[in-house]
This record gives structure tokens, C-alpha cells and sequence, in this order.
């Protein structure tokens, strides 16, 4: 054998132990993540009950009929109703009660803790016990949903209503419970983030009679750009893709008002048995929520310049 | 170093494959049976023990809740290959001849009809009669009897005594005229009239359904799934208006569009509700909930007298037997020794459940002896020649939502579930050129 050769044999036996190390990593991916998704696109063409071995392809049939289901529109629409919601009023929310912990306050680790809790509940007993608090029945001349009880007991009886199944309120109380549920991811980035904050910065801006106002748009905010996008993008995606909340709490009703566009896939899939129409709305929908990252994503660019 | 990575290769090409082959198929003494039904489990697990005593074969009873995930379970399992020996399919009829159809259930016609029909005779008509396809079925699935059934069930309506009482009511309502009147009283004594889970849309679509024959006869509610009578027509409009009337005169609190049926129970096991419309498990359950409820049960009351009002029942729940499986006669034989009298009478008993052997009626509790009683009135979308479609299903029971939270009038949602149909229809020609 000449040297060369075996050198190349040798880089080869290097490179078949090198494969042959990261093939698990990548067989579980290409099972896992690479199949599935190609499998997603497949059967959105494809007209299928989830069970028939026939499997007829209809090309884009599925994507028109999408187009025109005014449910699957109004269903994206509920979703970037929460979305705007979690954004605005979660984040904000957030963002205020880090300001508060990262001072030096008593009992702030207490707090952290308490702020974080909501988050580790899980969703289904968060939602029941939400759909107890708004539930809108009487019992012996009592409410015995919590909210209503406390608004009649303090005389508002013009506001108590069935919160969770008056078309009007129903979505609200969602983005209200999922904002609930969800400010404590920010709050524990949003204070992460104030923690790195160098201390000289805002010490410079008092020397230089810098109000509170003053110092915390003009170093608080451009310091914490970078993870209020990321916070933002997060939210984005979390919101858009929440429906354990809606399942728990209204089961998608009354009629449609709190169906979002993963329990309208579901729905397809185990109700209707769609699958293929279940595809391509989960296709549709993905291409959504990349649309909305990489918008995210261009608009951090552009701030960073700024 | 090449020993270790090729150990680890084959250990982890082991690990991967393990999960390929059928694991069902190992033990040749012991067949595994899947099944969603929790309150039944306990009862299984014993029976499975005295099986074995007896046979020496084991039974392996393996449980999967809640039922929506059974049912993708299934669906996956049989995608993949891996159904087990006994199962049950917790779905509509398209979905199990779908199944069937594919090739995944053992018809049992031959079965049955040995030794002069021995197995056959000993269940209750109807409740054979979901697992049966006759020849010409709209399915187009090779007649026969693919399932076992298990129990019975009936939907029908259920009062507490109490309540009735207290509101100065004498006698449950014989019409829905009647019904309706009572809502005032028992709305005077703090109680919401009547509960029912209609947020899960198979409920409220069985309490319809119930009104539809009973307002134009099965004929005409038939002809409505063929696409050959609107949903427009006169007739469809006063099943709609049953809601309306539900709604308007305060008989249901307006929640009822978003309360899933286990919610429903608590309502009426603690007092909160006077009427419900439930299913013959409920006995278990209120039983569960609140061992001292004083009720009864009554069918729903007619609003019209042209035709019989029917209630939906039949086998509550069935098992099927894998097509595939390897242990079809010891399957067969399971089946056949779990509902013969004394194990019917065993799983009656444990889960207060109506027995699907007629021989093992006998000692049922007072009120699942009521429901036992409407057995003559029994209906079941899986006995019907025809299936509504399922999107337009969608339609009809969001529909009917829309109007109990007053969003809607009886004629526009007719006008929507009519343009859906029209719609599927068109969809369907198409599919078929």
C-alpha cells in the first residue's frame, strides 16, 4: 500500500469514527424534526382521514379552501388578539416588577419567587381554577363563581356577568389568564437583564441631574433592548401557539370566539379527521410565526444601529 | 476504541429497533386489550385475574385517558402497526369502518353465529347492532359484526326530587311546554332549571337530534344527511327553536355553551341544577359525587306528538379484535367468557353500568333501572344509513351555541349550516369526477 493511500484510508477510517459518533444525534433528528416536518408539507397536499391507507393528493386544494374558511382567519385574528395582549399588558406588567425587584426593596427575593410561581402551575389547573373564578352561575341566590360573588358583594351587580361565555368577554378573559400565566418568564428575563446593567451608568446620569424618567428612557431602555426583543419574540410565540388555557377554560366557545389556530388543527384532526387540512393549516400557520420572528428579528437590527 | 464504538452502535441500534416490532406479540400465553375507561379499570384488572385462574392465559388490560387521546392513540398504533390483541374504537361509524375498511378489525359474523347463534342471542338487540353492518351499508364494508359489545347506555333526561319539590313541582314534565313552565319556579328557589355539558358538541348535538325525530321523523332527518331536504325547512327551524325558547325563557344559565359534561355532574349531583340531560354512566357518577342525590330519571319531554321521540343508546362501549393479531382465538375466547352472564353481572355491579347481556339485567340499582327503561326508545348515529359530515356536523352544533348565547336567530344559523352543506356537497362531487 503507498503512503498515500494510506492516508487517505486513514482520513476515512477518521471521518467513518467521526460519523459514526454524531449518527445518533443525527438519526433522532432526521426522525424527530427533519421527517415530520417534510411529512407536514406532504400531507398538507394530500387529502387524508388519519386512518385510510389511500391518501389522495389534491395539490394546493387544502391551502384555497384555507383561504376562504373565514373560522381559520378569525381564529389567527383571536390569536393576535392574545398576542397584542401578552405583549402590551404581560410585558409591561413584567417589565414594571422587575424595576421594582432589581431595587434595593425588602423581602425582593420573596417577591421573585412569588412572580414566578404562575408560570410553573400547570396550564390545565391554572385554567380550571380560572374558569372557577369567572364561572357565572347561581346557587341558592349566590354566585358562586369568585369574581362575580366579590362584584355583587361590593354592589356592582351591572358588571357580574357569565365572563367565559359571553362572546364579548371570553377572549379578553383568555389574553387576561394567559397574560397571568405568562408575566413571569419576562419578569425573570427583564430582571436578569436590569442586573447587568452597569451600576456607573445610571450614577454618571445623576451626576449629570439626570431625572428618574430621564435616566431609565435614556439608559434603563437602550440597554435592554436586546432582551426586550428577545422577550417580545418569545411572547410572540408562546401567545400565538397557546390553547391548553382555551381547552380548559371554554373548550374553544361559545360558537368560535375563543378558537385560535392550534385548536382549530386539532379540532381537524381528532374532530373532523382532516388531517390534511390540519397540515396545511399548521404549514400556513408556521409560515405566520416565522414571518413575525424574522420581522422581530430585522427591527432588533435596525435598533441596534439606531 | 473500535469495540467500544461499535458496542455502543449495536446497543443503540437495539435500543431503536426495539420499539419497530410488534410488542404485543410476545408472551404466547397473554393478550393485551387497550381501552380508555377509567371507571372500569379496577373491575377489568380483576376479571383479567380470574381469567387467568381459570384459562392460565393472561390478560393484559393497559388503560389510556382521557378518551380523545385514546382515540389518537389508535389511530397512530394502527398507522404503525401496532395495535394490540383486543381494542375498542371510541369514535363515529365512518371512523370505525374506516377501520375496519383498512383492514384492522376481525369480522366476528362466523363467530357469532356458531352453535346455533349461542353468543348472539345472549346481547341486547341495539347493542349489536352499532357493531353490525348490513350488506349494502353506505360504507361500502363486507357485512358482518365487528365488535363486542360490552354494556348499554341511553341518553335521557334526570331530575332531583328535592328541587322539584321545594319549587311546589309535583310531577316531572310530560312536555316541553310543561318543562319550560317550570323554569320560573325553580329559578324562584335560587336553582338553575336545567344543566347539561354542551360545551362538548357531541352532547348538545345528541339532545337535537332527540327534538329532529321527534318534530320529522327519522325519514325526514335522513333525507336532511343525503342533502336531499335543507336545513332551511320549516321543520329544522323548530328544533332550533327549542333552543331559542331554552334560552330566552331562562331554562339554561347562558355558561351552559362553554360547560364540559363533567362539570355538568357536579351541577346537578350538588343541587345547583334541577334537570340534566346525561348518559346512563352518570348513575356512577352522581353515586361518586353525592352518595345521598335523590333523583330520577324521565325522557325529554316531547315538544311534538307527529312522531316518537328517540334517545340515543346502544353498546356504551364495544371492543373489536385486531385483524392482525396472532391470538385471535384466544381473543375470541376472552370476549366471549367477559360477557357471558356472570361477568356482566360482575362489571354491572362494580360500574354501575347497564349490561349488554339481557340475562344479566336482574339487581340494577333504582335509577339505572330507569334507564333501562327507555331501551324501547333507542336511536344511535351509528345505526343510521346515512352520516351527516362531520364539517357540517361542526356547523350544526357551533350553530346551535350561537343561539343559546342569543347571537344568533334560528334562521340564520339554518342559513349557515345549509351553506356548509351545500358546500361539502359540492366538495364531495368534485372529489368523485
Amino acid at each position: 500500500m503507498s503512503v498515500l493511500t494510506q492516508k487517505f484510508s486513514e482520513r476515512w477510517k477518521g471521518h467513518l469514527t467521526s460519523f459514526l459518533f454524531i449518527l445518533p444525534a443525527v438519526a433522532i433528528f432526521s426522525v424527530f424534526y427533519i421527517y415530520p416536518f417534510f411529512e407536514t408539507f406532504n400531507l398538507a397536499m394530500r387529502e387524508w382521514n388519519g386512518i385510510s391507507m389511500l391518501r389522495p393528493f389534491v395539490w394546493f386544494q387544502n391551502f384555497q379552501d384555507l383561504a376562504t374558511d373565514t373560522v381559520w382567519w378569525h381564529s389567527v385574528w383571536h390569536a393576535f388578539y392574545i398576542t397584542l395582549f401578552a405583549l402590551t399588558f404581560q410585558n409591561a406588567l413584567a417589565f414594571a416588577l422587575a424595576l421594582a425587584c432589581d431595587r434595593q426593596i425588602k423581602a425582593r427575593n420573596f417577591y421573585r419567587v412569588i412572580f414566578f410561581i404562575p408560570p410553573i402551575l400547570s396550564e390545565v389547573v391554572v385554567g380550571f381554577v380560572w374558569k372557577w373564578i369567572l364561572e357565572g352561575g347561581m346557587q341558592g341566590g349566590y354566585h358562586y363563581g369568585l369574581l362575580n360573588h366579590f362584584l355583587s358583594s361590593v354592589g356592582l351587580h351591572q358588571l357580574v356577568t357569565d365572563w367565559l361565555s359571553n362572546p364579548k368577554t371570553a377572549l379578553t378573559c383568555i389574553a387576561v389568564v394567559h397574560s397571568w400565566k405568562g408575566f413571569g418568564w419576562g419578569f425573570i428575563m427583564f430582571l436578569a437583564g436590569l442586573q447587568t446593567i452597569d451600576r456607573e451608568l445610571y450614577e454618571a446620569a445623576w451626576v449629570d441631574g439626570a431625572s428618574a424618567w430621564r435616566t431609565f428612557w435614556n439608559v434603563t431602555v437602550p440597554m435592554m433592548l436586546p432582551v426586550i426583543i428577545v422577550v417580545f419574540i418569545l411572547t410572540i410565540l408562546g401567545s400565538m401557539q397557546a390553547f391548553v388555557l382555551i381547552l380548559s377554560m371554554t373548550n374553544e366557545g361559545p360558537g368560535y370566539h375563543t378558537t385560535v389556530p392550534v385548536t382549530r388543527i386539532l379540532f381537524a384532526m381528532t374532530g373532523t379527521k382532516q388531517y390534511g387540512y390540519a397540515c396545511a393549516m399548521g404549514v400556513t400557520f408556521g409560515a405566520i410565526l416565522i414571518g413575525l420572528s424574522l420581522t422581530l428579528k430585522k427591527m432588533q437590527g435596525r435598533m441596534k444601529q439606531v | 476504541m473500535k469495540k467500544c464504538v461499535l458496542a455502543g452502535l449495536t446497543a443503540w441500534m437495539i435500543f431503536f429497533t426495539a420499539g419497530c416490532g410488534n410488542v404485543h406479540q410476545g408472551d404466547p400465553n397473554a393478550i393485551t386489550v387497550w381501552h380508555w375507561m377509567a371507571d372500569r379499570h379496577e373491575a377489568f384488572l380483576q376479571l383479567a385475574e380470574r381469567y387467568k385462574e381459570k384459562t392460565g392465559v393472561a390478560v393484559n388490560f393497559q388503560l389510556f385517558t382521557p378518551s380523545d387521546i385514546y382515540s389518537q392513540k389508535i389511530t397512530a398504533a394502527a398507522q404503525a402497526g401496532i395495535l394490540p390483541d383486543i381494542f375498542g374504537i371510541l369514535d363515529k361509524t365512518s371512523v370505525i369502518a374506516e377501520f375496519i375498511k383498512s383492514g384492522f378489525v376481525l369480522n366476528l359474523k362466523d363467530t357469532f353465529a356458531e352453535n346455533d347463534s349461542e353468543w348472539q342471542r345472549r346481547f341486547f338487540e341495539k347493542a349489536l347492532a352499532v357493531n353490525a353492518f348490513e350488506k349494502g351499508n353506505t360504507y361500502g364494508l363486507e357485512p358482518g359484526i365487528y365488535g363486542v359489545p360490552l354494556d348499554m347506555t341511553n341518553m335521557q333526561m334526570v331530575y332531583n326530587k328535592k328541587l322539584l319539590k321545594d319549587a311546589g313541582i309535583e310531577m316531572p314534565p310530560s312536555t316541553f311546554d310543561e318543562f319550560v313552565a317550570m323554569a320560573p319556579k325553580l329559578r324562584a328557589i335560587g336553582v338553575t332549571p336545567f344543566v347539561s355539558g354542551w360545551g362538548e358538541l357531541w352532547l348538545i348535538d345528541c339532545f337535537s337530534s332527540n327534538y329532529a325525530f321527534n318534530i320529522m321523523g327519522e325519514d325526514k332527518v335522513m333525507a336532511t344527511y343525503r342533502g336531499e331536504v335543507p336545513y332551511t325547512d320549516p321543520d329544522w327551524i323548530a328544533v332550533f327553536r327549542i333552543f331559542q325558547v331554552m334560552a330566552r325563557e331562562d331554562v339554561v344559565d347562558q355558561g351552559i355553551v362553554i360547560k364540559r359534561n363533567k362539570f355538568a355532574e357536579q351541577d346537578f349531583a350538588l343541587g345547583r341544577a334541577a334537570f340534566a340531560f346525561n348518559g346512563s354512566w352518570c348513575v356512577n357518577v352522581y353515586h361518586g359525587m353525592n352518595p345521598d342525590l335523590d333523583y330520577g330519571v324521565l325522557l325529554p319531554p316531547p315538544v311534538s306528538k307527529r312522531y316518537p321521540l328517540f334517545i340515543w343508546g346502544g353498546a356504551g362501549s364495544s371492543f373489536v379484535i385486531n385483524a392482525h393479531s396472532s391470538k385471535q382465538d384466544k381473543s375470541i375466547m376472552f370476549l366471549q367468557w367477559l360477557t357471558e352472564k356472570d361477568q356482566q353481572k360482575f362489571l354491572s355491579e362494580a360500574t354501575a353500568n347497564l349490561p349488554a347481556n339481557r340475562y344479566a339485567l336482574a339487581d340494577l340499582p333504582p335509577e339505572l333501572a330507569d334507564f333501562a327503561g327507555g331501551m324501547e326508545h333507542l336511536t344511535h348515529p351509528t345505526l343510521w344509513p346515512v352520516e351527516e359530515d362531520a364539517v357540517v356536523k361542526e356547523k350544526f352544533t357551533k350553530g346551535l351555541q350561537s343561539i343559546l348565547i342569543g347571537e344568533k336567530t334560528p334562521q340564520q344559523v339554518a342559513q349557515d349550516i345549509q351553506a356548509a352543506k351545500t358546500r361539502q356537497v359540492e366538495r364531495a362531487g368534485a372529489r368523485r369526477r
